[in-house]
């Protein structure tokens, strides 16, 4: 197969399958109970430098709580994989916690305006940075999830983003077409936010599962925050909704509005008085740096920070909210 | 008597012209959302939404602040996942591709990504989120955006999105699939579409009252201009008030500009 054009940019993966199938082949399969603290988790599969991946959709089913455990720890230089990230990763440039990431959507709050912080962290230099499309990073944990080496898609082709991405322009076998072959790639660890889980890690998720399907299956580790824990029972009478199962579960932490102040599909909605505060207070570094010590760094749980943003009112509001019900 | 309305309401109305009825439209947040819940409400009741994050023909109770909230797949017929959606365009289903604002050429190329040079940029924007996969993959893709020298540009910072990349043929040549590419830029000046012999911008019509010197003077590369240039149909009383009561009552997208 020829290659016709190379992107620009390293990987910062290695793409070979037989290494990660090494991997796999002592990855435990045993049901066991997998319950453990936000801070366990943290120290267990998230060590300096390691490569990540968040799940949901920027602020959309995001394992919000786990996050703010990864800036107390005060976690550097991770690596960083994410499609349209938003909330996920305005907090962790907020802990200065990555140096190089695999991106096609930062900086950006969609319709909510740019954040000037994750601005200054992506203007300054101190972060490498791999181009890529949504889609290019989705078929990436997609080839990683079948075993093989890379996915083909038809994006990218033609522009700078391919260029400045580790994508290959290739010919077509059978057709001679052209195509773009992006690397596989086996995150470090996968952090993904659930509305069900049982203590083993099998999990539900309603509404739209973004690229998470493709990410428990291309992560080494898989770290599930719940918004609630279920019987095992519940997910053995209808097997049907299982959309991860427990052998890529690695840890299962229960935290009720774990998503929070992003959208929780069926549940809550986002807190966008909250999101716009944080855009207000970026805007001052010293503002910031206080607003960071009131909201993450001098709390000691996530109970207490959804406290501090109005705790049990607050998040009837957005459950009201997300159900339309006062339309 | 004249009907008063904002730049934002023009666009909108006078894009959601352009989405015909049973046709299928991948979207992005704010305005390009907001014209396709209006043209579902004026010729197109059939027009199928569909967002990158999954969300399929919901029943769009209110604005969606982003592509993937919940409001994306509100009474939907599927909440799928991204792969679903990207596979769906590369097969040639979805008829258009509907972006926002963004810096912009002759050929319709885009750039969402970077002011300056690459590694030590001026301003870090965004990227591509699924802008590329939807105007590589969709047959015909729309823009809105803001009319002005800086938005309209010779040569980009960075070619995010492909438009027609170097002019006719080279979509074809990089590998992109046949018979896709810009379709309709839309501004608060003017409607914009592409020569077909050599695929570069060309003054479609001009909004009431504006000039085509004017669309000229604000575009910072040489626009064809046929000998007689058209009036757009302003937006009607009808358009408005569907618009202003039923798409956005909030104001948050009519109320930016």
């Amino acid at each position: 197969m020829e290659v016709v054009e190379k992107g620009l940019n390293q990987l910062f993966m290695d793409p070979d399958p037989d290494k990660a199938r090494e991997f796999f082949a002592k990855k435990s399969r045993s049901m066991t109970d997998k319950r453990m603290t936000e801070k366990e988790a943290v120290e267990k599969f998230v060590p300096n430098g390691c490569f990540l991946a968040i799940g949901g959709f920027g602020a959309i089913r995001i394992p919000t709580a786990f996050i703010h455990e990864i800036l107390r720890a005060r976690r550097k230089n991770l690596g960083f994989y994410g499609h349209t990230s938003t909330h996920d990763f305005q907090l962790l440039c907020a802990g200065r916690c990555i140096d190089r990431v695999d991106i096609a959507y930062v900086v950006g709050l969609e319709a909510r305006g740019l954040s000037p912080n994750a601005r200054r962290v992506m203007e300054s230099g101190e972060v490498q940075v791999c181009e890529w499309t949504n889609y290019a990073l989705t078929a990436r944990l997609r080839a990683a999830a079948e075993g093989v080496s890379f996915g083909i898609i038809r994006s990218m082709l033609g522009t700078d983003t391919l260029k400045m991405s580790g994508a290959r322009v290739i010919e077509c076998p059978y057709t001679g077409k052209k195509f773009a072959a992006v690397p596989a790639v086996w995150p470090d660890v996968g952090i993904i936010h659930v509305h069900e889980a049982d203590i083993y890690g099998n999990c539900h998720i309603r509404g739209i599962s973004v690229s998470d399907l493709e990410l428990a299956r291309a992560a080494k580790h898989v770290i599930i925050t719940a918004e609630r824990l279920v019987d095992n029972a519940a997910i053995r009478i209808n097997p049907t909704r299982t959309v991860i199962p427990y052998y890529l579960v690695d840890a299962v932490i229960e935290v009720p509005f774990g998503s929070y102040p992003g959208n929780m599909p069926y549940l809550y909605y986002s807190d966008e008085e909250h999101l716009s505060r944080w855009l207000q207070a970026e805007k001052d570094p010293e503002e910031f740096k206080r607003f960071l010590d009131q909201y993450i760094y001098g709390v000691a749980s996530f109970e207490e920070y959804l406290e501090r943003c109005g705790g049990l009112a607050k998040m009837r509001e957005l459950q009201r909210l997300e159900a339309l019900v006062d339309r | 008597m004249t009907t008063e309305y904002n730049m934002m309401e023009l666009m909108i109305c006078v894009a959601s012209r352009y989405l015909e009825d049973g046709k299928t439209v991948a979207v992005g947040t704010g305005a390009p959302c907001a014209t396709a819940m209006l043209a579902q409400k004026m010729a197109a009741p059939n027009l199928v939404i569909l967002f990158e994050a999954g969300g399929i023909a919901p029943m769009l109770p209110q604005m969606p602040i982003s592509v993937g909230d919940s409001r994306t797949f509100f009474r939907g017929i599927m909440a799928a996942g991204m792969a679903e959606m990207m596979t769906t365009c590369c097969r040639g289903l979805v008829d258009y591709a509907f972006l926002g604002g963004a810096q912009i050429d002759r050929y319709g190329n885009i750039n969402s990504t970077v002011i300056g040079d690459y590694y030590k940029p001026k301003v870090r924007f965004p990227g591509s989120g699924g802008a590329n996969d939807f105007a590589s993959l969709c047959w015909r893709t729309l823009v809105m955006t803001v009319h002005s020298k800086s938005r309209f540009v010779e040569k980009l910072d960075f070619v995010t999105t492909p438009g027609y990349l170097t002019g006719k043929g080279a979509r074809e040549e990089a590998g992109l699939p046949p018979g896709s590419g810009p379709y309709k830029i839309i501004t608060d000046l003017a409607v914009l579409d592409f020569e077909d012999k050599t695929k570069a911008m060309r003054i479609e019509s001009v909004h009431p009252g504006v000039a085509v010197d004017k669309v000229r003077k604000e575009t910072g590369f040489q626009l064809i201009v046929q000998e007689m240039v058209e009036e757009t149909p302003p937006p009607t009383e009808t358009e408005l008030e569907i618009l202003r009561d039923e798409v956005d009552p909030l104001r948050l997208i009519i109320g930016r500009s």
